[in-house]
């Protein structure tokens, strides 16, 4: 199959996928629990409350004619209000997302670095010193709880040894700067903000690592056996055999052709960043999505979580549709 | 009567040879042991819950809150009194009861689904497979929390929306094995004899499914308690005073720079068990798939 029309039929799919996914989020929101303004008025609201949310709500009206509001709000770009903000869902998402984006960026970066260096090495030395660390490096990630794990570095390095800044993105006495993307890094280097940028930076780093160190880990371990297949094979062996050195094989020859799992690797686990960012934004006090989802929730806010579990899936299954070109484009077999 | 016992002889043979053979790997393989030695103290630790913990998960004691540990209270008390060290205790047994209600739950819908799907293919297939995707198309967390607090907040209902969500993995697994099963002679021979779809789909192609599933619903073991944790701990899963060790954890958040002890013990049980469980899992694929081991 041509790569053209490879992604015309995955966009297709997705697009499928998309409307399969807004009717199951309609399904959480308004027709499994029973009684959405008792839950958001209390049982014991006065009736004409109650009829008035309802009518604001647009709850009494029919389900059929409920989705079809919803629908076409949907491809109008208009999410609702937010019971609890008052304001558009899709503007609070808009505000809410670029936190989570600049954190998720971070860790992928960190995961990235670390998880394909590990990986290399452990490869290289198997069985090594540096391997059985990188082992246990990864199987550690993967187990501990993201909560905990957070929860302990905070303890210790704002609490106890005051290193580096506790919650939220900037300091209390540092000016924000101008707002361009959302992104504070990108905004304060624009707004040539050098203050806010070093105060932003260090308020990313411990998110940042307790979101990538799973990431990093589930990279190391697909890196290194990934580079295991790699070595063993036949061009390795030429190339060694012509005297290239050996530094040179594995980076030019070897870590090219083992990439191609990495690839497919980094995207899923960027798409499971924003999972993870649900938990890491909750304990570092840090104003993204996942919070926005997760208070939303708490407090039965239905217009948000639909908007916002909606949002998020259309970001997850943009990322893995581009993961999955990008593995088409390198390795031809995958077009199927 | 001789060829009797040779046949059964020559039957057994291989399977305890095989036998052994795994527990060779599994005793060469240290890390697998001491995955398999802390699950067993896991499951040991919810069954004699009562025996083990000294004190009372729920009941209050506010006299004695918030202490460090010490002799009495081995993890020190919360902001309630209660023992920390009897309620980690006690959590194991609803850690136990998520991961066996979850599995089974996950395992049926996700073997039916899969069975249906690669058994029969074409549209059935087409449909089946397109709803899966749609599941797959959350994040797996989002989906349990936004399940888990539409259904109400508690144990049970995020039981079933962690459920909800695992099942797909399953799913896929199923339907891949049946597709591999279908296309085998001895389906075509039976359906010759003149089983019906629905015998040979129960009887023949199923069980045939079944035991990559279960090794794949062991290695999600670990995954499970996250997540189950994950709920707990955002308010979306489990509620006080259940000692869910993801809650508890979530209740020393408050205490957390003077009274560490609250969070730190629940969630270094998680830790430690969920690392049993992916020791204990990465042993099996090892042993089940020698291209691994090396």
């Amino acid at each position: 199959m041509k790569l053209g029309s490879f992604i015309i039929r995955r966009l297709f799919l997705m697009l499928l996928v998309l409307f399969g996914v807004s009717v199951l989020v309609f399904v959480i929101a308004k027709v499994i629990p029973a009684d959405p303004v008792g839950a958001i008025l209390g049982g014991n609201a006065p009736i004409d409350l109650v009829e008035d949310m309802k009518r604001r709500l647009g709850l009494d009206k029919p389900l059929m004619n409920q989705f079809i509001d919803y629908m076409s709000g949907i491809l109008r770009g208009d999410l609702g209000t937010s019971l609890k903000s008052n304001r558009p869902v899709a503007k609070d998402i808009a505000n809410f997302f670029p936190a989570t984006l600049e954190l998720s960026i971070c860790a992928t970066f960190l995961s990235v670095v670390i998880g394909i260096f590990l990986g290399i090495l452990s490869a290289v030395y198997r069985n090594k010193f540096i391997d059985h660390f990188a082992r246990v490096f990864s199987i550690l990630g993967v187990s501990m709880p993201v909560f905990w794990t957070g929860l302990l570095l905070l303890l210790l390095f704002y609490f106890r040894l005051g290193w580096l800044p506790g919650t939220g993105r900037l300091g209390l006495f540092v000016t924000p700067p101008t707002r361009y993307t959302g992104l504070y890094l990108l905004d304060s280097l624009l707004s040539l903000n050098f203050e806010a940028f070093k105060d932003a930076l260090a308020h990313l780093v411990l998110p940042s690592i307790v979101l990538g160190y799973s990431a990093a880990a589930s990279i190391a371990r697909i890196t290194r056996s990934s580079m295991l297949d790699v070595l063993r094979q036949d061009f390795i062996r030429t190339a060694k055999a012509k005297g290239i050195g050996k530094r040179l094989v594995i980076y030019r020859h070897a870590l090219r052709n083992a990439l191609i799992p990495v690839v497919t690797i980094i995207g899923l686990t960027f798409g499971g960043l924003l999972e993870g960012a649900v938990l890491t934004e909750t304990i570092f006090g840090w104003p993204g999505l996942g919070r926005y989802i997760v208070n939303s929730l708490l407090l039965l806010d239905y217009p948000a979580i639909m908007g916002g579990t909606l949002f998020v899936a259309v970001i997850y299954s943009l990322v893995n549709l581009i993961v999955d070109i990008i593995y088409a484009a390198l390795d031809p077999r995958m077009r199927i | 009567m001789v060829e009797k016992s040779e046949t059964t002889i020559s039957r057994w043979k291989p399977i305890i040879e095989d036998w052994k053979h795994t527990f060779y790997l599994w005793k060469r393989t240290k890390l697998a042991m001491i995955g398999t030695f802390i699950v067993i103290g896991f499951i040991v630790m919810a069954v004699f819950a009562p025996l083990l913990a000294p004190y009372d998960p729920i009941k209050t004691n506010l006299p004695e809150r918030l202490k460090a540990p010490s002799k009495q209270h081995l993890f020190g008390t919360d902001q309630f009194g209660r023992d920390i060290f009897s309620r980690v205790i006690y959590g194991a047994r609803i850690e136990v009861w998520i991961i066996f209600l979850v599995t089974v739950i996950s395992g049926v819908i996700g073997v039916a689904v899969g069975v249906t799907a690669g058994y029969f293919g074409g549209v059935i297939d087409e449909i089946l497979m397109r709803i899966t995707d749609i599941f797959l198309a959350f994040p797996r967390l989002i989906l349990a929390m936004a399940l888990s607090a539409m259904l109400g907040r508690g144990l049970t209902n995020a039981i079933l929306a962690i459920s909800l969500v695992e099942w797909t993995v399953i799913a896929r697994l199923a339907r891949a094995e049946a597709m591999k099963v279908k296309s085998q002679p001895y389906i075509e021979a039976i359906k010759a004899v003149g089983a019906s779809n629905f015998r040979v789909l129960i009887f023949h192609v199923l069980p045939m499914c079944l035991s990559p599933v279960l090794v794949q619903l062991t290695l999600r073991m670990g995954t499970i308690i996250l997540t189950a944790a994950g709920l707990g701990f955002l308010g979306l899963g489990a509620q006080p005073p259940t000692p869910e060790w993801g809650a508890i954890v979530s209740d020393g958040r408050s205490y957390l720079v003077q009274q560490w002890w609250i969070s730190t013990f629940p969630g270094l049980f998680i830790a430690v068990v969920v690392l049993g469980f992916n020791l204990l899992g990465d042993g099996i694929r090892d042993i089940l798939d020698p291209r691994l081991r090396r």
